[in-house]
């Protein structure tokens, strides 16, 4: 299990900013998921000896939160919102359509590696449902139509290009202040 | 035994009734003192509180007083009105405060015990008949009080892992688990041993190790004492014996010099299993693993079954007989056991200064581990010590004994259950002299031995030993001996009567007890046997305190 | 219903949020006058400030409602142990959204006013709890701190006062208990996010390590910002009595524009709310039901009537249109305004699936550290998911209503409410659905799927 520098510096960093070595658990993980994919039996042994720990317990945490993986998920994660005000906004028949379209069921990852999708809980943006995660990027109002498009350019790899689909963090970001 | 230690003490209303308790206590042990059980499973005294069964929640109020005056505010009766808590509190978590009122048992009180047992017993399979906990089942038993005798869960149960290892003397089943998590505290703040943790979350979680480990520790049966369902079971006692059919006897583990108080469960004669007894000032509720196998001796291969005089079988009268012969008129040497009781320790006392003989007695040491298994591996050290028959520390080898035989100065041994050539006694130096063997197992000296007789285990005799904190602790006889034999103290005193004309000592335990005490600065003063059956009773180990105990501190032991 | 003039918003906390021209940056915050705040609190003295929070009256905003002012009154300063400030920033309510907006859009009103709060406990460092689904907002805050940091807002000796704090970004990983202030705390400590038994851990006592701490929600701490700049007197002036300040309210469901708004507290109703605010349903539906404070709450029939009498004497006679929208008003209708989630159900919800999918997430999310709430939750979860896929009883109605039952009240923490909540008040409130849905096995005609 080799990690790269960078995230051994990352980790050593985040380590210094608790008072506790316990306290960083979560965040090293999350480094070490980052990179790796998952977090497998041995990098949960280097994590606990990293700490101090035992490996049971990084392996409580690791299958206690969802977003923690013993194994990876595709390369590309898509998450949908299946909580009941996205729900009520058909996040259900987006679910469907994304995973036909895709090709996987929900909860696996397709043969090839390349795509999963999630039905996970209330991602907090309800006002703008059915609201789907890929990556790291929030896409909101995905409804059944939008979500086969949306699924055509995960296909294609053209999700980022698009102009069709900003996520909520791009949105964000490409806001420059005009009152510097 | 509950420690009896006066503190001091509030006053609260338990049901009605106004009632002294000590200070601190919980409400679980505060219930407990007035014969009031509230039930509970995540609850241990010994543990660190957890309150996550919720099975002993309770009602619980304080008198009302005036926000404005601080007077107490009164009913139309005069009694003072009585502020409940809205929501029923548990009583593992609640300290006792005075003025405290209690209800442990209310209807609402029973609608959440009924509910709690409703809850625990939806996803809990239905193992009674294979299960070997049935008969000291707390679900079973609370099931009886607070069940509702009929199901309304029709949906499907939850599977997780059945008949695990989880470690060489444990097996796990994760259906009957009801995460009350006392394994881990245990492990954890005992055993020191971190290797029990949850795993998955909600009502999916399960009990496990790390792949790749295993708890393997020398305590890890005492989570199978622990466990109030048949979750953790103990893999040699697996499906041996239905437990309403054992008999329960009080005995003192021989281990170490820890004195654990255990229970040795029989049938019939025959041991099956042995358990912790709670002792709260010398083993709580906790043994070691490795002192449960010790009842595998009783029925071991090498175990001596009759009475030999050169290697020829005979009858205990003649065998005895025989040992006088060879010890009569003869420079003895009486090598003593710290494995041999303090009565027997006696009456080979006596049996020395009626023979004019040596004595010699050797220790077993080994590595203490801090918890219950001390570094001195013999359990009535102290006893040879308090008895007289020591009067140094022992050592851990009888070369002492082999340069005397050598030197001729002993012609003649009396050995109580010790192999004297593993104890660095060269086989050419008892050449030609007569060993009078007493003891339970063969071994090397067995071989050499000119009368054998073969006495009882700890199971199958009663006694007294001083464990390392200066307790003396008597137990009872559990199992019967083997046909034929009789207890070390009975052929001691036939011995003595052979030996010495004089002799007016007994095997009578009363009588021995009498010579043990009455002595002017006897550390047993006003102590009968009686008593230490009911109790560890504490003697003053300062004439001793000079000698090089090897033991170090652990659980209720001091250096 | 439409009236004719529509409530207006006011954006305290919100002011720059949707600004186009507003970044996220520290220059941006500077320039609209940004940490002036903060340099005024630090002349004064820790105790002040606690004192002008007491004044405002401010509760809290992350659901339980709770006054900040006396939550730190509470905090043992005594014990010599150092103490923490965490920032409950796990948005993980369903139906709430509003802290994404003030983390992605407008971090540095957040981090000013932990600063303010911090340095009114004396915390010795200050950590904020953000949920792992903000991948962007975690990396924002770090940003925004360091641009803080290098000018002298946050960490050692802040703008020369001599008081430091440190300024922590601690991501959590996808578990709505860790929203629970004891379970959060947990989390942050490393372990497994069971939540502690109280008494005796209360975190104002025992908290994180075991030193005094206290947990706020994000939009509480961004009004003691304000609360420092108006003055806790004036800020006690907007909204009502007891309930002060304003408040954001996230509306999503099936209204034509669900989104997040910010007015004072008791501003206006909840039928303003709907049918002004957000335009009202979609064309051909009417009301049916209205979860008014995440899922948590208990639901509101749209034909029900909530009669009584308020704590000051006067009585009250509420159609679902008429209940203010403050902390006291759904509480006074026999639910909570909890993290001001509200969801609108028009009469195409199947509501016996609407329950069936709020169950699922309790069940899901359960810690699974007392039997009530574990066994129970999944238990109403399996016999809603059995009644929507075609095995429907009749007596399952009662049956959920006894397991709810026996959940509330018996449990650690406030999960079991939550999950009992819902579950007591569908059961009662659309027994009729119920038992039609044991009739018919089938799902309500144009309902989408929801289970």
């Amino acid at each position: 299990m080799k990690l790269t520098e960078d995230t051994l510096q990352k980790i050593d960093e985040v380590i210094s900013r608790y008072p506790d070595k316990r306290s960083a658990s979560l965040m090293v993980i999350h480094l070490v998921q980052e990179e790796l994919g998952a977090v497998d039996l041995e990098a949960s042994e280097w994590i606990a000896d990293l700490l101090d720990l035992q490996p049971i317990n990084i392996r409580e945490l690791i299958t206690f939160y969802p977003m923690l993986r013993e194994k990876p998920w595709g390369e590309t994660h898509v998450r949908v919102c299946r909580t009941l005000p996205c729900a009520l906004r058909g996040s259900y028949a987006t679910c469907k359509k994304l995973e036909e379209k895709l090709n996987v069921k929900e909860g696996c990852v397709s043969s090839d590696g390349k795509h999963s999708i999630e039905f996970m809980e209330c991602l907090a943006d309800c006002g703008e449902g059915p609201v789907v995660m890929v990556g790291d990027q929030t896409f909101e109002n995905i409804d059944e139509g939008k979500a086969a498009k949306l699924a055509q350019l995960i296909l294609d790899d053209k999700l980022g290009d698009t102009k069709e689909f900003i996520s909520y963090e791009k949105a964000v970001e490409s806001i420059q202040s005009s009152k510097s | 035994m509950i420690s009896t230690q006066k503190t001091e003490t509030v006053s609260i209303v338990l049901d009605g009734e106004e009632v002294e308790v000590p200070a601190g206590m919980n409400l679980v042990d505060a219930a407990a003192l007035f014969q009031k059980e509230i039930p509970h499973y995540c609850y241990h005294p010994q543990l660190s509180v957890a309150g996550n069964c919720r099975m002993c929640l309770i009602e619980m109020g304080t008198p009302m007083r005036d926000r404005g005056t601080g007077e107490a505010i009164l009913n139309e009766d005069g009694n003072p009105k009585i502020g409940w808590v809205p929501k029923p509190v548990i009583g593992c978590a609640t300290t006792v405060s005075p003025g405290m009122h209690v209800k442990t048992i209310s209807e609402k009180v029973t609608d959440c015990r009924e509910g709690i047992m409703e809850f625990l017993l939806v996803n809990h399979p239905l193992d009674c008949p294979i299960c070997d906990q049935a008969g000291e089942c707390r679900l079973q038993e609370f099931a009886t009080d607070y069940g509702r005798g009929y199901s309304r869960y029709t949906e499907r149960k939850n599977v997780k892992p059945k008949r695990t290892r989880l470690g060489p003397r444990v097996t796990l089943d994760d259906e009957r688990c009801i995460l009350c998590s006392r394994c881990i505290r245990f492990t954890q703040e005992v055993a020191k041993d971190d290797v029990l943790g949850f795993v998955d979350r909600g009502s999916y979680s399960t009990l496990t190790c790390f792949p790749g480990k295993e708890l393997e520790n020398n305590y890890s049966l005492n989570t199978v004492d622990l466990c109030p369902v048949g979750a953790l079971t103990s893999t040699d006692f697996r499906f041996k014996m239905r437990v309403w059919f054992l008999k329960e006897s009080p005995s003192i583990c021989t281990e170490s010099s820890a004195g654990c108080n255990i229970l040795v469960s029989s049938r019939e004669g025959e041991i099956y299993r042995i358990t912790p007894r709670r002792n709260d000032d010398v083993n709580d509720s906790w043994m070691t693993d490795s002192g449960r196998s010790l009842f595998k001796k009783v029925r071991a291969e090498d175990r001596l079954a009759v009475p030999s005089i050169k290697q020829e079988k005979s009858s205990l009268d003649q065998s005895i007989q025989a040992a006088a012969e060879s010890l009569k008129d003869k420079k003895v040497a009486i090598v003593g056991s710290c494995h041999a009781t303090l009565e027997e320790l006696y009456l080979l006392n006596r049996l020395s200064k009626a023979t004019k003989s040596k004595k010699y007695i050797r220790g077993h040491f080994g590595e203490d581990d801090g918890i219950l298994l001390s570094a001195d591996r013999t359990p009535n050290l102290r006893g040879a010590l308090a008895s007289g028959f020591a009067n140094a520390y022992p050592r851990d080898n009888l070369s002492k004994l082999n340069s005397d035989l050598k030197k001729g100065v002993v012609d003649a041994v009396l050995v109580v259950n010790e192999d004297l050539l593993s104890s660095g006694v060269e086989a050419e130096s008892l050449l030609g002299k007569s060993i009078v063997y007493l003891g339970t197992h063969a071994n090397d000296t067995t071989n050499l031995a000119e009368v054998i007789i073969p006495t009882l285990t700890s199971f199958e005799k009663k006694g007294t030993f001083i464990n390392r904190s200066f307790f003396v602790q008597g137990f009872e006889q559990s199992i019967p001996g083997l046909p034929g034999l009789l207890p070390d103290v009975h052929i001691l005193s036939k011995l003595l009567d052979e030996l010495d004309n004089e002799n007016k000592v007994t095997s009578d335990f009363s009588l021995i007890w009498k010579n043990l005490s009455s002595p002017p600065n006897s550390p047993f003063k006003g102590m009968s046997f009686s008593d230490s059956l009911r109790g560890s009773l504490k003697v003053d180990g300062a004439k001793w305190k000079d000698l090089p105990f090897v033991e170090s501190n652990a659980l209720h032991y001091k250096k | 219903m439409i009236s004719k003039k529509i409530p207006k918003e006011r954006r305290v906390i919100l002011k720059n949020a949707d600004d186009p021209s507003y970044s996220n940056k520290i220059s941006c915050y500077i320039k609209e006058g940004g940490y002036d705040v903060l340099k005024k609190s630090l002349k004064k003295k820790p105790e002040e400030i606690g004192e002008e929070v007491l004044k405002s009256g401010v509760r809290g905003r992350g659901g339980a409602g709770f006054p900040t002012g006396m939550k730190w009154k509470f905090l043992d300063r005594k014990s010599g142990k150092p103490i923490y400030l965490i920032c409950n920033a796990d948005e993980s309510e369903p139906g709430t959204f509003k802290d994404r907006q003030i983390i992605h859009k407008d971090p540095h009103q957040l981090i000013e006013g932990m600063m303010i709060s911090a340095y009114a406990i004396q915390a010795k460092q200050a950590f904020i709890y953000i949920r792992a689904e903000f991948f962007e907002g975690a990396k924002i805050l770090n940003r925004a701190i360091t641009e803080a940091k290098a000018k002298g807002f946050c960490g050692e000796n802040i703008l020369g006062s001599g008081y430091s704090c440190d300024l922590v970004v601690h991501r959590g990983a996808g578990a709505y208990i860790c929203g629970e202030e004891t379970g959060l705390i947990e989390s942050l400590e490393g372990k497994r996010p069971n939540p502690r038994i109280k008494p005796p851990y209360f975190p104002a006592v025992l908290g994180l390590y075991q030193c005094p701490t206290i947990v706020n929600n994000v939009e509480t701490l961004c009004n003691v910002k304000h609360i420092m700049e108006m003055g806790g007197e004036t800020f006690s002036k907007i909204g009502k009595p007891n309930n002060t300040g304003t408040r954001i309210w996230c509306v999503s469901g099936q209204v034509k524009n669900p989104g997040y708004f910010e007015f004072e507290c008791g501003a206006l109703t909840l039928g303003e709310m709907i049918y002004d605010v957000c335009g009202g349903l979609l064309p051909g539906r009417t009301l049916q039901a209205v979860i008014p404070g995440g899922s948590s709450a208990k639901i509101l029939r749209a034909d029900e009537r909530f009669k009584g009498t308020h704590k000051d004497g006067t009585d009250f006679d509420w159609g679902i249109e008429d209940i203010p929208l403050d902390f006291d008003g759904p509480m006074a209708a026999g639910t909570m305004s909890g993290s001001g989630g509200i969801v609108v159900m028009d009469n195409t919800v199947d509501m016996v699936e609407a329950m069936a999918n709020i169950n699922a997430f309790y069940a899901h999310e359960s810690c699974g550290q007392c039997t009530p709430c574990r066994e129970g939750s999944l238990w109403m979860k399996k016999i809603s998911s059995r009644m929507c896929s075609g095995d429907a009883r009749e007596e399952d109605a009662d049956l959920l209503l006894s397991v709810a039952n026996q959940i509330e009240g018996r449990t650690i923490c406030a999960f079991g409410e939550a999950a009992a909540w819902p579950t007591q008040s569908f059961v009662k409130k659309f027994r009729k659905d119920f038992l039609k849905k044991a009739k018919t096995q089938k799902r309500k005609k144009d309902s989408l799927q929801l289970i």
